[in-house]
């Protein structure tokens, strides 16, 4: 089953990010993908995360592809103009790419190479628009094309916002669906109860929305997080289990696990955030029966 | 208006390392209100100039001049006469007003001596923000009067990134997130049922700073 019909059949998927190297070295990601199969039903492939130069999504889904994987390309605004967009979305179909997560990207100023030249010359609204304009068989010009690419269209949402914030997102998200946005990931989100507004609120849409969950490696983890992505809160009796830990790997999982489980009936999915305990998933769902 | 800063002292001596009578050309408009350009610096850096010169054993005689507005041809023109008599000229007004003596120069080298540094206006005294990008085709109106093109860091249209963080730009801490601003004064206009309309990309190519050298005719001006 394809991503999209394990979407529309209303299953709980497991997705798994899996960064790219910073080379074309991928001895490294084709271990954990081995470790992964039969495992999770997608793997998300991040583009220029954190705008750090790294191998592109769309060679390592290809790849990952061949091997019998079903991938999730990723493709955001920040560096690329609206030429670009279109014709990496074009590559992405013609090489059997269907899922695609469009995202805003991030600035270069906060990556490895902060002298770069930003682009956004479209914001992610009009990417968006850009994906459903060529499904519909016309360029932005509206000129022709030959042959029609079809995409499960993904976009990023910022389930935890509160107050103000929290309007603006929905109005944000009504957007994005209406441009046709087949599926949202949230932020990673380490607090059911922050979760649960949000989705009363959105309930309604009726479109999949997959809960990041992003291993905590440690108590200094934590707190960084805690203090410096907006947003994120992770509660105090995690920052307990962790500072309380011998086996950190162990706790990691124990605290993934609850999260699992409690968001589980409220959401359709989850994407497993890693980032260097990418070994650990197999475990991880085998405690949760996933 | 435009907002420029001054070139360190070290850059602007060795631009004028060949010439022993220069002309230092300031101007009495923008530069001048954001203390960069105008009468005042001009005689500061004059006498720095001559100073620095003078420690290395090499004077150098420097007139002064603020013409009222750099860019305008007939201020310009005004020192015709004084160029005449130096080897070379450093303006501080802005890249356009140094332009402006380029063109009606054309024999005699003209460096600048500030980096102009955007359009923006006076917060409170000695801070400057930056305001407009002059993209050629105003949205003010769908953004309660805030510009999302200069003072959001990814220039978006439809909403705020997600990374602002107590108001502030995820990108400069000490900036107002552009999208706070815009959704309080929507807010405070009663007008928030605008952020409901997505907001087609710009035409940057076509319109805007992509588009080759940007001119405005007026025939009705012309002469
Ligand atoms: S929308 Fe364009 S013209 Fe209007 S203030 Fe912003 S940059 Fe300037
Ligand atoms: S934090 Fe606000 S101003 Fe900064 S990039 Fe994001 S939306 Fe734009």
């Amino acid at each position: 089953m394809s991503f999209k019909e394990q979407l529309e059949s209303g299953k709980f998927v497991v997705v798994a990010e899996l960064q790219p190297p910073k080379g074309n070295d991928l001895s490294e990601l084709y271990e954990y993908t081995e470790l992964l199969k039969g495992r999770v039903d997608a793997i998300n492939i991040p583009d220029l995360q954190n705008a750090i130069m790294r191998l592109g999504s769309l060679s390592v889904c290809t790849l990952l592809k061949a091997r019998g994987m079903e991938v999730i390309y990723n493709l955001s605004c920040s560096d690329r103009n609206r030429l670009a967009l279109q014709s990496e979305l074009l590559n992405a179909s013609a090489l059997g790419l269907k899922n695609v997560l469009l995202l805003q990207g991030d600035h270069p100023s906060i990556g490895d190479h902060f002298e770069a030249q930003a682009v956004f010359d479209l914001d992610v609204m009009g990417l968006l628009g850009t994906a459903k304009r060529l499904q519909e068989g016309y360029d932005l010009m509206g000129n022709d094309l030959q042959g029609k690419p079809q995409f499960c269209v993904g976009a990023q949402i910022n389930a935890t916002a509160k107050g103000h914030v929290l309007d603006l997102e929905i109005m944000d998200m009504e957007k994005k669906i209406r441009t046709g946005v087949d599926f949202f990931f949230t932020n990673s989100i380490y607090d059911v109860s922050l979760f649960e507004p949000f989705v009363k609120k959105v309930a309604h849409f009726k479109v999949p929305i997959i809960v990041a969950i992003t291993l905590l490696k440690s108590v200094g983890m934590a707190r960084y997080v805690n203090k410096h992505v907006e947003g994120a809160s992770i509660p105090d009796s995690i920052i307990d289990q962790l500072m309380k830990a011998s086996d950190k790997q162990k706790v990691s999982n124990e605290i993934a696990g609850g999260l699992i489980k409690a968001f589980k009936p409220l959401c359709q999915g989850v994407q497993l955030i890693p980032i260097g305990w990418e070994k650990q998933i197999p475990t991880l769902l085998d405690d949760v029966g996933l | 208006m435009i907002k420029a800063e001054q070139k360190p002292i070290d850059e602007i001596l060795k631009y004028l390392n060949p010439y022993n009578k220069i002309l230092l050309s300031g101007c009495g408009a923008c530069v001048t209100v954001c203390h960069a350009g105008g009468e005042k610096e001009v005689e500061l850096l004059a006498s720095g100039l001559r100073m620095a010169r003078q420690k290395i054993g090499k004077k150098i005689e420097v007139l002064e001049v603020t013409p009222a507005r750099q860019c305008e041809p007939e201020f310009a023109l005004e020192l015709s006469e004084t160029i005449e008599k130096v080897e070379a000229v450093l303006s501080i007004s802005c890249g356009v007003g140094v332009q402006t003596l380029v063109r009606h120069f054309p024999k005699i080298p003209i460096f600048p001596g500030v980096n102009t540094s955007f359009l923006g206006e006076t917060i409170t005294h000695g801070v400057w923000e930056e305001r407009c990008q002059a993209c050629g085709n105003c949205i003010l109106e769908k953004t309660g009067g805030i510009c999302p093109i200069s003072r959001c860091a990814k220039q978006l249209l439809n909403g705020p990134c997600g990374g602002s963080s107590k108001g502030k730009c995820e990108i400069k801490k000490e900036a107002d997130c552009a999208w706070q601003l815009i959704y309080d004064r929507l807010k405070t206009l009663n007008q928030l049922y605008k952020l409901e309309e997505i907001i087609p990309a710009k035409r940057w190519g076509v319109e805007s700073r992509d588009s080759g050298l940007r001119r405005i005719v007026r025939e009705d001006l012309k002469v």
